[in-house]
């Protein structure tokens, strides 16, 4: 009996030894590097061609601060980027989610687009076979042959230019 | 007595084999230029002008700041009544002088009919929950939920006021800070009309 007290003393003890790490771990402030993680896929509307990590305006800052909370408050990465997409618009996103005009745009035209270069280009090779043995079939023989084909390949155009 | 030839032969007609490849090709063709096309469209959208019907949106008003106690709401809803559609954002300067100057103007004729909706452009929201408190300000407030009605609206930036009268046309269109002699000259018009 008196060493199951003693038990329940010491483990009190052990608590309450962890009660000061686990509020320093819940008060472990979030970094620039780790607010600049999720804000470097992220562009707000007012300065649209710049990433928010960077972006020196008052509205950018103000962004950052509450990627910092939201971190703070335990979100993940894709909760932040989720949040920003349905408060802002997918246009803020670096790599806006695959829905709706984005997966038009950035997924199925780029796919149909390579579709239609190699059927254009298929059809460009069958065109060049084709044209390949006629031209072929007709080279300009000349009457008389010396052995040399490059003697009677310069023979046959100078009868041919005769017979014109 | 004439010799005719005859030929019995119809003239031979070549006949296209179906391809599906084919096909393909044009439907890939008319998909890139219809997005294409679209996307034209959208790039030379020109903001909605004066005389013009004021394109409608849909809002979810803060807590607190609702129309008639409406949580949710559409310019079609307001239509009927002039509504003064302001856009702004906390990190605003500008917006800090024209802020109180508007909610003078909603106290003023709010029991006219008159619907004040303010927008916060780009904003997070206990930004501008803290800005509208700073201010005092009790006309309806809404985000821009994706951006769309500065969108729409093609806003250049902020502060900017869209005037809009009973019947949905935008009647003026400030760019910058409106001030009381504005707001004095231009509601009384949409009134009276």
């Amino acid at each position: 009996m008196k060493n199951h007290k003693m038990f329940r003393v010491i483990l009190l003890i052990l608590l309450l030894g962890l009660l000061p790490a686990a509020v320093y771990a819940q008060s472990d402030p979030i970094t620039d590097d780790e607010v600049n993680q999720v804000a470097k896929d992220v562009y707000c509307p007012v300065c649209e061609s710049t990433p928010l990590d960077v972006c020196p305006t008052a509205a950018c800052a103000d962004w950052r601060e509450l990627i910092r909370t939201k971190l703070a408050e335990g979100q993940s990465r894709d909760e932040i980027l989720e949040y920003f997409a349905r408060q802002y618009g997918d246009g803020v996103l670096s790599n806006p989610p695959r829905r709706g005009v984005n997966l038009i745009i950035l997924w199925i035209l780029p796919v149909l687009g390579v579709l239609l270069a190699l059927l254009l280009f298929s059809r460009m090779l069958r065109g060049l076979r084709a044209a390949a043995p006629q031209s072929a079939a007709a080279p300009p023989r000349p009457k008389s042959s010396t052995g040399d084909p490059t003697l009677d390949d310069y023979i046959s155009r100078i009868e041919k230019e005769i017979e014109e | 007595m004439t010799d005719t030839i005859q030929t019995d032969a119809a003239p031979e007609k070549t006949r296209r084999p179906f391809r599906w490849s084919m096909v393909a090709l044009w439907v890939a063709v008319i998909a890139i230029l219809a997005v294409l096309g679209w996307g034209l469209v959208n790039t030379n959208a020109t903001r909605p002008e004066v005389g013009q019907n004021a394109p409608n949106f849909n809002v979810e008003f803060f807590d607190g700041y609702e129309w008639e106690t409406r949580s949710v709401s559409s310019l079609a809803e307001m239509r009927g009544h002039p509504v003064v559609l302001n856009f702004w954002a906390s990190w605003c300067v500008e917006c800090r002088y024209e802020t109180d100057v508007l909610e003078q103007a909603w106290l003023k004729y709010r029991d006219q009919g008159v619907v004040f909706v303010g927008v916060a452009y780009a904003d997070v929201e206990p930004k501008s929950i803290a800005y509208m408190k700073e201010f005092n300000v009790t006309f309806p407030h809404a985000p821009d939920l994706g951006t769309d009605i500065s969108q729409d609206y093609e806003i250049t930036g902020v502060p900017e006021t869209f005037f809009i009268d009973k019947d949905g046309l935008i009647r003026h269109v400030q760019i910058g800070a409106v001030n009381q002699q504005m707001l004095d000259t231009l509601i009384p018009q949409m009134l009276a009309d």
